[in-house]
């Protein structure tokens, strides 16, 4: 891969909420990078720090709570991080833009979705009403809404078609980065499916980059070309998808695929959980974080920093045991 | 095995502004005991309703229900008392489910002061049986669902449920809103209890992946209708309704090399309000002909697979 | 959070007023508050051995004097000594305010119970009454009510508060909507919970909390309503000291000696003020969600 495809590098990214007397390690050294047309999937569980990246990425933090206290996010050749608000607020919406996780809470209920689209246009291109409305219609047809529903609410839509038009909504300046939130999980399967379908057809068309955040392996194993497994603010396994897929190294990843009900419905074979939970990211122990569940951990994984190591190939795994998991597989 | 649970053709309208709706519709089945029954299907087809209906939480319209052999559709209050006792319910949301107010110890001895168990030290040493029987730590005795994580409140609606030693528990998506290392904790554990208390499960979810691992049978409904019936292994194998493949081939796998053969729908679900006679499935079906808004019904087309379109052997 | 190996640990069990409590004791705004109600119950509760005078007293040929040694906070029109007015007064206002919110809260959450909880018909019938109910101006019905009920403190503590009841009723219906709705309640009908349990221990304990702040801010309402009712001669008969009758007598005289009502409108000031800083401090204390 050469230099010069690389949309988005993220270096060393360290975010920190403080709450009462608390301050919680929301996203700890995380680099990551991502390159033109490419789909990264962010995966994790809950308060992994998933949603913490990507909302670092458009400085939409929750203020005063949470900052970055170091790091860089480079795009386009500067440092989001350091650039002003005004130039931020450039970029946002019309270079990158995010989905939101509930399609429900997106919209404003008293604009008609049209029109909410044409709001989005206006923010960041010059053009006139017409073509305005035009664009608008354009991008819901894209999205497999009639343009006639142009001046309809979104009270009159459902769950689907609602997040259907955030995409539209989110696409509709032609965005470089796509930053998707659990863009899937408040909808039913086989509406999933035809989201996911139009995503893909509409990522070739328009060759936008991705960030898809997501805590369902099998989207990833779908629609991911590359994968950053999170665990506690880090980032704990990163490879491409088929890599994961076919030789996942980390015990917190092999974890993950373990919980999952096997795909050939053996019910005699039990599920392999993960044990415990994640630690306080108020309190996290030094060392390896996943040291207290992991079933190979020994005293040096608690008192040594571990560091993101190459196992091959671009396989970068943060495990000083990775050859005795190999091994026990 | 016996049969525990027999359910006629239930039907559970709710009456709205803009007409009946239809959540629940001309639904017929048999459970084994000790057995997990699957229900799946997309939101609004009725699947939670079902379970809250047979459980009497909501009023039957019209249907009859089977416990044990005895018909407990029309129930007086001390009967419904001793039915409560022996047919349970685990929700969806842990936290929405557990009184915010009331401490771990609370919620689960709450069952047993209810029904009419004076004997206070006798409470507290069945309420701690519970904690150890779900795998909750003596530490969290007097903690509040608050400050405890979404697994750990799932395991209090699990032992709150135990209380009362049902035989019968409808399990509405226990584990959808739980992260997979922690579901799979808890399918775990439901399923060692199901061993151990010979228990019955009526397993509601949307979670294919899930219900193909847990259930024995399978319902799927569509709009208030039960579309397909077949064991666990027949459904996934050989699904014959038009909704089920689809359904199926929906799911995402989580394997790189796994082949996409999907039957994308198109159109969304529609209202379940003063729905037409006939497919409630044929607007979105591929196979739809003229014939499908005529009535469909229920035919069993190989040993205990039960499906319901006219269609069934053209699309075979 | 702890890890799940130490089941063998016990957790140590704190009474509910315990941890209310300790909550509370960590706000100091409600603390402050508290205090300062205690200190207006002892107040009023030693009345005659903190008053250097009895609040009746006239002095005819010593009206409107200005603080001194005699009369610290000086005179009324008719002479009487203006600190031991105030200082009885705190009996009648902190009555009229606590009790007669006492039967607004009473009245209105057994109302909204019955709308909110059961809904359907019975919250249909029982908004359109409160509909009616709040269409009469509530000084007017009050008034309407001391009057049937007779002049006297304690009867326009009962028209205070029955006029009052349909704002609880009301916050009281809005807040049980929403718990109503919630798992739980379906939870505890699963497990046999009767009607008046499930409202008790998950329904109301769940909905409560904005009750907590109009009840606070309404016993100043309520303390300010019985001075209206005092002043057409319904509420404390004079020569009975009560805040609010003194504000509405001085405010005959309120260019000339402002300090007649300026003084009982300071100590109203102050006790309501306690009262709401006591319940904002409450509602936090009693959510367990709302930690340190």
């Amino acid at each position: 891969m050469k230099e010069a495809e690389k949309l988005l590098t993220i270096n060393d990214l360290t975010v920190e909420f403080t709450s009462d007397r608390e301050i919680i390690q929301a996203v700890n050294h995380v680099s990551l990078e991502i390159y033109k047309g490419e789909t990264l999937g962010l995966v994790g569980e809950t308060g992994a720090g998933k949603t913490t990246i990507a909302k670092s990425i458009l400085r939409i933090l929750p203020k005063p709570q949470g900052r970055t206290k170091s790091g860089s996010i480079i795009f386009d050749g500067a440092d989001l991080l350091s650039i002003s608000e005004h130039e931020m607020r450039k970029i946002r919406g019309n270079k990158i833009s995010m989905i939101f996780q509930d399609p429900m809470s997106a919209l404003n209920p008293v604009v008609s979705v049209g029109k909410q689209i044409s709001e989005a246009i206006m923010l960041h291109q010059k053009l006139s009403k017409k073509e305005t409305k035009e664009l608008a219609i354009k991008m819901l047809e894209m999205v497999g809404i009639p343009g006639a529903r142009y001046d309809e609410y979104p009270h009159q839509f459902s769950g689907g078609m609602k997040q259907r038009v955030i995409i539209a909504m989110a696409l509709a300046c032609r965005p470089e980065l796509l930053l998707a939130d659990e863009p899937t999980t408040a909808l039913d399967v086989t509406i999933q499916a035809q989201v996911l379908e139009m995503m893909a057809k509409l990522k070739e068309e328009l060759k936008t980059s991705m960030l898809l955040i997501t805590h369902d392996l099998g989207i990833v194993a779908e629609t991911c070309d590359k994968v950053a497994v999170i665990y506690a603010g880090e980032i704990i396994e990163y490879a491409g998808v088929e890599e994961i897929f076919d030789n996942p190294v980390h015990p917190y990843t092999l974890g993950l695929f373990g919980s999952l009900p096997s795909a050939d419905g053996d019910k005699e074979k039990r599920l392999k959980p993960i044990n415990g939970m994640m630690p306080n990211p108020a309190r996290l122990p030094g060392g390896c974080k996943f040291a207290e569940r992991c079933p190979h951990a020994s005293e040096e994984c608690r008192s040594n920093e571990i560091e993101l190591a190459d196992t091959g190939e671009g396989h970068l795994v943060r495990c000083m045991k990775c050859s005795l998991v190999k091994e026990a597989r | 095995m016996a049969t525990i649970l027999e359910v006629q053709n239930l039907k559970k309208y709710f009456s709205t502004p803009r007409g009946l709706l239809h959540a629940v519709d001309d639904v017929s089945f048999k459970m084994e005991a000790g057995t997990t029954l699957g229900v799946v299907g997309e939101s609004g087809c009725g699947k939670s309703t079902l379970g809250r209906t047979i459980l009497h939480l909501l009023d039957s319209t019209d249907g009859k229900i089977f416990f044990e052999g005895e018909d407990v559709t029309q129930v007086n209050r001390r009967k419904l008392r001793q039915l409560r006792k022996d047919m349970q319910i685990i929700f969806q949301d842990p936290f929405s489910s557990l009184n915010p107010r009331m401490s771990v110890s609370d919620t689960i001895s709450e069952a047993f002061y209810i029904n009419g168990e004076k004997n206070k030290d006798y409470i507290r040493s069945e309420t701690r049986k519970l904690m150890d029987t779900v795998g909750l730590a003596r530490i969290f005795e007097y903690s509040y669902p608050h400050e405890l994580d979404g697994g750990r409140c799932q395991r209090i609606g699990i032992a709150r449920a135990l209380a009362l030693n049902p035989k019968f528990i409808v399990c509405d998506e226990p584990v959808s809103a739980l992260d997979v290392s922690i579901q799979a904790q808890i399918l775990n554990l439901m399923s060692d209890l199901q061993k151990e208390k010979k228990l019955s499960y009526m397993f509601v979810t949307h979670d294919l992946s899930v219900v193909r691992y847990v259930s024995d049978e399978i319902i799927v409904m569509y709009l208030g209708q039960m579309v397909e019936k077949a064991s666990s292994d027949e459904l996934f194998k050989n699904p014959l309704h038009p909704y089920t493949k689809a359904l199926l081939s929906a799911i995402p796998v989580p394997d790189v090399h796994h082949k996409k053969n999907r039957v994308l729908l198109q159109g969304e679900i529609s209202s379940p309000i003063n729905p037409a006679p006939g497919c409630r499935f044929a607007a979105r079906c591929i196979n739809a002909t003229p014939e499908c808004k005529k009535p469909q019904k229920l035919v069993e087309v190989s040993q205990g697979h039960f499906v319901s379109c006219s269609k069934v052997q053209e699309v075979k | 959070m702890e890890s799940s190996g130490v089941i063998a640990a016990e957790a140590k069990k704190e009474s509910n007023i315990s941890i209310v409590w300790r909550r509370l004791r960590k706000n100091k705004l409600a603390v402050a508050g508290l205090i300062i109600i205690s200190l207006l119950i002892l107040i009023a509760i030693f009345a005659p051995l903190i008053a250097p005078y009895d609040y009746a007293e006239q002095d005819l040929t010593n009206t409107f004097a200005p603080p001194s040694r005699e009369h610290l906070l000086g005179t009324d029109d008719l002479g009487r000594d203006e600190l031991s007015r105030l200082i009885y007064g705190t009996r009648q206002s902190l009555q009229i305010g606590v009790f007669s919110v006492a039967i607004a809260t009473v009245l209105g959450t057994t109302l909204g119970v019955f709308a909110g909880f059961y809904g359907g018909k019975v919250d249909i019938l029982l908004m359109r009454f409160l509909d009616i109910y709040q269409s009469v101006p509530g000084l007017l019905l009050s008034i309407a009510l001391a009057t049937s009920l007779g002049p006297g403190l304690n009867n326009a503590i009962i028209a205070i508060g029955v006029s009052t009841m349909s704002v609880y009723a009301r916050i009281i219906r809005a807040s049980l909507l929403k718990v109503r709705s919630m798992e739980y309640i379906e939870a505890a009908r699963a497990i046999n919970a009767t009607d008046f349990r499930i409202v008790m221990k998950y329904a109301l304990p769940n909905a409560i909390a904005p009750l907590l702040i109009s009840i606070t801010m309404n016993i100043g309402n309520s303390i300010l309503a019985a001075s209206m009712l005092s002043f057409i001669g319904l509420g404390a008969q004079p020569p009975v000291a009560e805040w609010g009758a003194m504000l509405t007598a001085g405010k005959d005289f309120i260019r000339i000696h402002g300090s007649l009502i300026t003084y009982p409108g300071i100590a109203m000031v102050i006790s309501v003020l306690s009262f709401n800083l006591l319940g904002d401090g409450l509602r936090d204390a009693l959510d367990p969600r709302l930690k340190n």
